[in-house]
């Protein structure tokens, strides 16, 4: 069988070793993704099997990365572009949103974008500023761009294989707070469909829609709340853009209370267009309002506050008691 | 990048809690604990080969810079000077091909050196240079206590007291010999490597450790010493620094301004417009690149082809190279550029020459990238041990001077050792502290919500 147990990271790195091998127009590039493999060892081996022609050491220049992508894939490459971290997507930040997500349409569908950025982001590990911030907000409100996040080592496979098949734009953020679990990948399975939600966990008294780093957490709540008698369901949103309102929707048609959490501030958030999509949609099933447990309005918090910024399992079961009492 | 995992959830730890007045009783609190993976952990641990490259891949003469001669007693008018001799001869050359050589140089004439390896005292005709016996201790000192901060540093990250360091081992002429440069009201745009120069401004080393231990995200006041915030995001600060100077013009002052970066930062576009913009507004800034060979695991030629002072030279201003491990040549280059751009000449580009002895940070595993010789042929250019063969030469410094430094330089570390392991912990409420000058009414909302959240938990624990 091809079923194999694997690291997050492992999935990563098989998946774009799948791509390179599968498609030779497939390219990685980044810092240090060359011989170092990258500062996460994503890339690990990469350089050392498909040569420097396809696995790229930039310059130090994340504009020139994104923006030379974009002339690479007008040529007739699919660039997977590593970024090292969260907080230095934003020098690519004007070659992401006013030429890569508008160039499709631009040329009225004459030219195609299929340029994957890879970003590891997300909290919880004890950096310093710029590496543990959640910027999907940013990406997901540039219409042209897909946003992606894998929570699992297999959707974190299949994932980024299908992004890399993809004819668009894919922001592909990878919760690097997840880098090391482990989990059952089985390379030849039939994947879900890369912009698809997934219930990662049934449940009847509330739904918790979750992405990302957040999943894990919000199966802890479901497993803390089983043992009180609460039957939680969480929704694996996987893509913020599009998002499957639809599945989140037939959840919530049948729990009736919804919560939505994520790492990055919920002021104008991701959660904010779920609960309005959700409300509008499930008015009359809704037992309470659509609450939101994530970051706040403030700067990512040094390392030592991190714990108390993050949506952790308590403020996450606080917001389901929340949700419950009315 | 894992900073320990902290013990001080105290109210919410693992206490089951009968609640009152929530809905959802009984639950386990402060489940928190999650597994946390370090960034940059090796996951082969084995060395990577590097290529030895071919050992020549000389630069070409400093003399190819300023197209721009102005008046200046300096870099500036030197080079403009022998400009066309070699602007003809060498263009060619000027590109490595990434052929770089991956070893130390050899002693050359495009490279500014006042000391050499083995410490003895040579002359350069644009950087005249009388030093004291005791401003040579003096300096050699400063490195030798930036050094033992440095390594203090390194060793408490290693016992889980800081997340991260980043060491500036090997670059101690390079940082002390332009800090001790400056003036007082000159102005410092650093990296988050400068530690020898924050040395220089006055700023109490114990305060760089608080963003690598995870308590705030700078923690010294900026203006105080003169000396900006380290800077993560590569290269951006020096724009900051080619903004303040052209503040610095506009109110007719004449400090001098200087942006410190690396090698890799020379590609960021922030750089070029840093460039630009003090080109243009003849800004008084000293740009200096402390050229390290390295930039995590990408060698220098993955940057450029031709030497990174010779950039200066399209924007418009002067460039030149100087032994960034020879703190006399250091000093004298830095100088007279800061002189220079004060008397309103516009920018100057100084590469040091030099090399990060340690790993990029204690996060970094450099033995899958480099090789050991290349390290051994740096360790023999060591600043420090330069300056101690010239001390020696020059009998300026006795056994009770060295005896003397060494005690203080155990005091430093003793210092540093307590001073982290009373550092507090931030308060949970101080993330919604100073994030607007004028305050927000969402951040007051959420500052109370989460402060009622926090007591919920007092409540319930036995008040
Ligand atoms: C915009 C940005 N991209 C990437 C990084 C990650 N990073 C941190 S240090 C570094 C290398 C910097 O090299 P260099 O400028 O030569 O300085 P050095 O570390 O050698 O002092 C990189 C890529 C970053 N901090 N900022
Ligand atoms: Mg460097």
């Amino acid at each position: 069988m091809t079923v194999e147990k694997m690291a997050f990271s492992k999935a990563i790195n098989s998946a774009l070793r799948a791509s390179l091998e599968s498609d030779p127009k497939t390219l990685v590039m980044g810092e240090d993704v060359g011989k170092l493999g990258g500062v996460f060892r994503i890339t690990d081996g990469l350089q050392k099997d498909f040569g420097e022609e396809r696995v790229i050491d930039t310059p130090l220049a994340e504009s020139g990365i994104v923006g030379s992508a974009i002339g690479l894939a007008l040529r007739g490459y699919r660039p997977v572009v590593e970024i090292q971290f969260d907080g230095f997507v934003f020098p690519a930040y004007d070659q992401i949103v006013t030429q890569l997500a508008k160039m499709h349409a631009r040329a009225l569908g004459k030219v195609k974008l299929p340029v994957v950025i890879r970003i590891p982001y997300g909290g919880g590990i004890g950096a310093v500023e710029h590496h543990s911030e959640s910027p999907e907000a940013l990406f997901t409100h540039v219409a042209g761009l897909k946003v992606v996040t894998p929570s699992t080592p297999s959707d974190g496979y299949w994932m980024l294989r299908q992004a890399i098949e993809c004819d668009d734009p894919v922001i592909f953020l990878e919760p690097k707070g997840r880098y090391w679990e482990k989990g059952e990948v089985d390379a030849e399975g039939i994947p879900d469909g890369l912009h698809s939600a997934r219930v990662a966990r049934a449940g009847t008294d509330l739904t918790v829609a979750a992405y990302g780093p957040t999943v894990r957490t919000a199966l802890q709540a479901a497993k803390a709340a089983e043992e009180e008698g609460r039957s939680l369901e969480v929704v694996d949103l996987r893509s913020l853009s599009p998002i499957d309102f639809d599945t989140v929707q037939r959840s919530v048609e049948r729990t009736g209370r919804l919560v939505v959490t994520h790492e990055a501030p919920v002021f104008q958030g991701v959660g904010a267009e779920v609960a309005a999509r959700i409300t509008e949609r499930c008015f009359y099933h809704l037992e309470a309002p659509v609450l939101r447990v994530g970051g706040f309005h403030a700067p990512y918090p040094p390392a030592r506050l991190e714990e108390e910024y993050l949506p952790g399992l308590d403020r996450l079961l606080d917001g389901v008691d929340r949700a419950l009492a009315y | 990048m894992t900073v320990e995992s902290t013990s001080r959830d105290t109210a919410r730890s693992t206490t089951t809690q009968e609640s009152t007045d929530r809905p959802s009783a009984g639950r386990t609190r402060g489940r928190t604990a999650e597994g946390k993976p370090t960034a940059g952990k090796s996951t082969s641990g084995k060395p990577g080969p590097t290529a030895t490259k071919s050992a020549t891949g000389k630069p070409p003469a400093r003399k190819a810079t300023a197209k721009k001669a102005t008046a200046g007693k300096t870099a500036a008018k030197k080079s403009a000077a022998k400009k066309t001799s070699a602007s003809k001869a060498s263009p060619k050359k000027a590109a490595p091909r990434g052929t770089a050589a991956r070893t130390a140089p050899a002693e050359g004439p495009e490279m500014v050196q006042l000391l050499t390896p083995e410490g003895e005292r040579v002359e350069h005709p644009d950087y005249p240079l009388t030093i004291s016996h005791e401003e040579l201790r003096g300096l050699y000192r400063d490195m030798v206590l930036s050094r033992r901060f440095d390594a203090e540093a390194t060793a408490l990250q290693r016992q889980g007291e800081l997340g991260l360091w980043p060491s500036m081992l090997g670059q101690e002429a390079a940082q002390i010999g332009s800090g001790r440069a400056l003036r007082a009201d000159d102005y410092v745009f650093p990296t988050y490597r400068e530690h020898g120069v924050a040395w220089c401004r006055g700023v109490d080393p114990t305060q760089l450790l608080g963003m690598f231990r995870g308590v705030n995200h700078g923690g010294w006041d900026p203006n105080s010493n003169n000396f900006h915030l380290y800077t993560i995001v590569i290269g951006s600060q020096t724009l900051h620094a080619a903004g303040y100077a052209m503040g610095v013009a506009k109110d007719g002052g004449d400090a001098a301004v200087m942006a410190y970066f690396g090698d890799g930062a020379s590609s960021q576009g922030d750089v070029a417009e840093a460039f630009t913009f003090a080109a243009v507004y003849q800004a008084p800034v000293v740009f200096f690149c402390q050229n390290n060979q390295w930039a995590i695991s990408e060698p220098t030629e993955r940057q450029t082809r031709v030497p990174l002072y010779q950039r200066a030279q399209g924007y418009g201003f002067p460039g030149l190279r100087v032994d960034g491990n020879d703190v006399l040549a250091v000093l004298a280059a830095t100088r007279a550029a800061a002189e220079q751009t004060r008397s309103g000449q516009g920018p100057v580009l100084i590469e040091a020459f030099t090399y990060r002895m340690g790993a990029h940070t204690t996060s970094d595993d450099p033995t899958r990238y480099r090789r050991q010789e290349e390290l051994e042929s740096w360790e023999a250019r060591d600043p420090i041990l330069r300056l101690r063969r010239h001390l020696d030469r020059e009998g300026a410094a006795d056994e009770a001077f060295h005896s003397a430094l060494e005690a203080e330089s155990d005091t430093l570390a003793r210092r540093v050792r307590e001073s982290i392991r009373t550092m507090p912990d931030p308060e949970p409420m101080a993330m919604f502290d100073h994030i607007y000058a004028d305050g927000h009414t969402l951040v007051d909302e959420e500052r109370a919500e989460f402060a009622g959240y926090l007591a919920s938990f007092a409540d319930h624990e036995g008040n």
